[in-house]
């Protein structure tokens, strides 16, 4: 009966129909929902180009790409990845699901969250559009370290002005997570009742904010340099190539925990809702999290301990970085006691919770090895590192944002997604994962470098495996596209309460929910 | 040099590698070695953690399952836990951080070296100077490897004597020795790296960085560029020939004669 009023009232909207309704649409559903799908797409382009270099590494010798091109995809599939796939996954989650957890009826800025994705798909247009040019896309790494990257052609303007834009995109998106969450809570709803999703969230904008001016300040003195004739980063005119990593990576380590700290978030919502207990430690995940962003600020130079910093540098530099296992490891530790003594079961929104901790933790493992300086001169540069980021990031965020999908996508649609396939695409995913990126941590270790096109003998066997697992990895996505369509074919059958041991005000609205998700504002006590 | 190269070859025989290596090698110098075994010390204390925290979480799948009738318990906080699990993973971090500190000091020590070595990358291939000796020459890849790399060459890479590993002039160090290597680029950034001789450090224009080795077995060690510089970056290979002080000597009296020779 409520689902009728509602669709009633929907009605007196008058919403453009058709490709109109998308353009202009200042809904958080509908731009949450291209959030997602822009995502999805980006995450498909990516991984293409992740196979073309795994194609080309599956045997030594050069058998499909030369040298240059090999480049272009290494630059290309780290961008599209970070600023295509999995930041728009979680601001399109965050437009999704902050409303409805907190109790109101839109996003606070609904204008300029219309405005922070429609950026996007133009971004990505002009960046992906550098590869047909003659001189080929950016080849310097996602890093853009100069002077490797000032030798880049037609490409290099483009790629930064779309740096640009997806920072211009981000902020904005920021803001009006920020000005959500502050002003527009349910009442009763205290800072310290929010759900974990939403403060997760908080506190990413808060490094959003912070961080993303800093790249374009330094994507900035690139172009002034390549462009007009300044000389920030050039030695022979009394530049510094140093200082642009410094000033990279003080945007690049923040940015490490956007990529991480919303996935905190959906695994501490996730876990205690199939373990039908409380989450344990509510205060001190909320505390956690936000030690986590301040150190996120004092740790960049990790990234360059081989630059040749001072001692001291690099003893400050491993002491803020070995602290960061301190907030993390809490963040472990509670997940672990929640489960403790629960009542659980695994859905597959569990599953994959489950191998983000386990996943996520053997990534922070090899961390804590990257962070001891001595042991660093070796890893440095190597596919130890590369193990390290891509377990951090594909069984770390890019699976907590599969489990949030296959959690919220019943209360989204009204529809159910096929359990069995569910835990087939589970299953698939988690062992392709590991058959790609853990022999990476034997050949790093062996001394193979990353970022290079060919290899010497001695790495082929376990490059062929990471070459077999990259392509079951990606054809395991397919498994996941069809489910999604499958389940939107379906009839709207699920309940208001999908998981029965699910807390939060989400479920307390319809499902789906309504266009104004809450147009009265619910009693928190 | 060619002789000389040959001769080397021969005394040392060209260092095998297995084909499933999985570890980092300890090395043959003692930076290398303190990098080894504290790269060890840590991997066996995330493996004790690993097992410690893994083993609860599968305790709890297997016992605490709703299909086995398990009734969720009602805790959901604890401040003593939170401060014990904060305090012990804190003084297990001191426990690394005292040899980790110890081991960076002892390799940052450049001071007392007999030889100074100076490495400048180049896109893409190295110079190497020896500044005592004033010896400088070109090393970068061997012919066989750089044709055999070429797109679609024909060639097959595992018949190739160290494919992408091999120069045409190798590096000569005398063993029982402290080198001093410094390290510049003319162009953009490189990274010097034979994995057996210890770590890293990056070859920075308008930087000179330093690092140092004191190689303790006679042997060939090889390794390559380390950070991306173009097109040709995995294409720089490295190859350091040790050798003891008398032949390194001899060694370099006939790059000397050899330089007299060609200004002749």
């Amino acid at each position: 009966m409520s689902t009728n009023i509602d669709k009633l009232h929907d009605d007196h909207h008058h919403t453009p129909t058709g490709i109109m309704r998308w353009i202009t649409t200042t809904n958080h559903k509908d731009i949450g929902s291209m959030y997602l799908w822009f995502s999805l797409i980006m995450f498909f382009v990516g991984g293409l180009m992740a196979l073309v270099i795994r194609a080309e590494l599956f045997q030594p010798g050069l058998q499909l790409v030369v040298p240059g091109f090999f480049n272009q995809m290494t630059t290309m599939h780290a961008l599209v990845m970070i600023f295509g796939a999995v930041m728009p996954a979680f601001v399109g989650l965050a437009n999704w699901q902050l409303p409805i957890m907190i109790g109101a009826p839109d996003m606070a800025l609904p204008r300029l969250n219309n405005w922070s994705f429609w950026i996007l798909p133009f971004a990505f247009t002009m960046m992906l559009s550098t590869l047909f040019m003659d001189s080929g896309g950016p080849a310097a790494g996602w890093t853009l370290y100069p002077p490797l990257s000032l030798q880049g052609g037609d490409s290099f303007p483009y790629t930064i002005l779309a740096i640009h834009m997806l920072g211009l995109s981000s902020i904005l998106g920021a803001i009006n997570v920020i000005a959500t969450i502050l002003n527009m809570r349910a009442p009763g709803m205290t800072l310290m009742k929010m759900p974990i999703f939403v403060w997760t969230w908080l506190i990413t904008a808060f490094l959003l904010i912070a961080s993303m001016p800093v790249l374009a300040g330094a994507v900035t003195m690139l172009l002034t340099d390549k462009f007009f004739g300044t000389m920030f980063f050039t030695a022979s005119g009394g530049g510094d190539p140093v200082m642009f990593q410094h000033i990279f990576w003080f945007f690049g380590h923040p940015e490490v925990y956007i990529l991480i700290l919303p996935a905190f978030g959906i695994v501490s919502t996730i876990i205690p809702a199939f373990s039908r207990k409380r989450l344990f430690g509510y205060d001190s995940m909320v505390y956690a999290t936000a030690s986590i962003a301040l150190l996120s600020f004092i740790v960049w130079a990790h990234h360059m301990f081989t630059v040749g910093m001072p001692l001291a540098g690099e003893i400050f530099f491993m002491f803020t970085t070995m602290l960061i296992a301190i907030p993390t490891g809490v963040k472990v530790f509670n997940w672990v006691a929640t489960m403790w003594r629960g009542s659980m079961t695994f859905e597959t929104p569990m599953l994959f919770a489950i191998a983000f901790i386990v996943l996520f933790t053997i990534g922070g493992f090899s961390g804590l090895m990257l962070a001891m300086v001595p042991a660093d001169f070796q890893y440095h540069d190597t596919y130890f590192v590369v193990a390290h980021f891509h377990y951090v990031l594909v069984p770390g965020a890019v699976f907590a944002i599969m489990a949030a999908v296959y959690y919220w996508l019943p209360k989204w649609t009204g529809k159910m997604y096929n359990e069995g396939l569910g835990k087939l695409h589970f299953w698939l995913t988690t062992i392709f994962v590991n058959l790609t990126f853990f022999p990476m941590h034997f050949v790093g270790l062996a001394g193979m470098p990353r970022r290079i096109p060919d290899y010497a003998v001695q790495f082929a066997d376990f490059n062929a495996i990471a070459s077999v697992g990259a392509f079951g990895f990606g054809l395991s996505q397919l498994v996941f596209v069809y489910i999604l369509f499958n389940t939107l074919k379906k009839d709207v059958t699920a309940e208001d309460k999908v998981w029965d041991g699910a807390e939060g005000l989400e479920w307390t609205l319809s499902s789906p929910p309504p266009y104004h998700s809450f147009e009265e504002a619910p009693k928190v006590d | 040099m060619r002789i000389s190269n040959i001769l080397l070859m021969v005394i040392f025989p060209v260092t095998a590698f297995a084909e499933w290596e999985t570890n980092m090698p300890r090395g043959v110098t003692p930076t290398s070695e303190v990098a080894y075994d504290l790269h060890m010390l840590i991997f066996y204390i995330t493996v004790v953690i690993g097992i410690l925290v893994f083993g609860a979480m599968l305790y709890s799948i297997i016992y605490h399952r709703k299909s086995l009738g398990h009734e969720p318990a009602k805790f959901h906080e604890s401040t003593k836990v939170e401060i014990i699990w904060t305090v012990i993973p804190f003084i297990i971090l001191v426990g690394m951080a005292v040899p980790a500190t110890k081991a960076l000091i002892m390799m940052e020590d450049t001071r007392d070296s007999e030889i100074t070595l100076k490495v400048t990358g180049y896109q893409w291939m190295w110079q190497y100077e020896y500044l005592e000796d004033n010896v400088t020459f070109f090393s970068k890849i061997d012919t066989e490897s750089n044709t055999a790399r070429r797109l679609n060459s024909g060639v097959d890479v595992k018949n190739v004597n160290n494919y992408l590993r091999n120069v045409d002039n190798a590096v000569v160090l005398p063993i029982n020795t402290k080198v001093r290597i410094l390290l510049t680029a003319n162009d953009v950034i490189h990274a010097w790296w034979v994995p057996e001789l210890g770590g890293k450090k990056d070859a920075i224009p308008g930087y000179v960085n330093e690092i140092w080795v004191d190689i303790q077995e006679p042997g060939t060690y090889r390794g390559q560029c380390a950070e991306l510089c173009g097109k040709d970056h995995g294409f720089m290979p490295i190859v350091v020939h040790a050798v003891s002080k008398p032949e390194y000597y001899k060694w370099v009296g006939i790059q000397k004669t050899n330089k007299f020779a060609k200004n002749k």
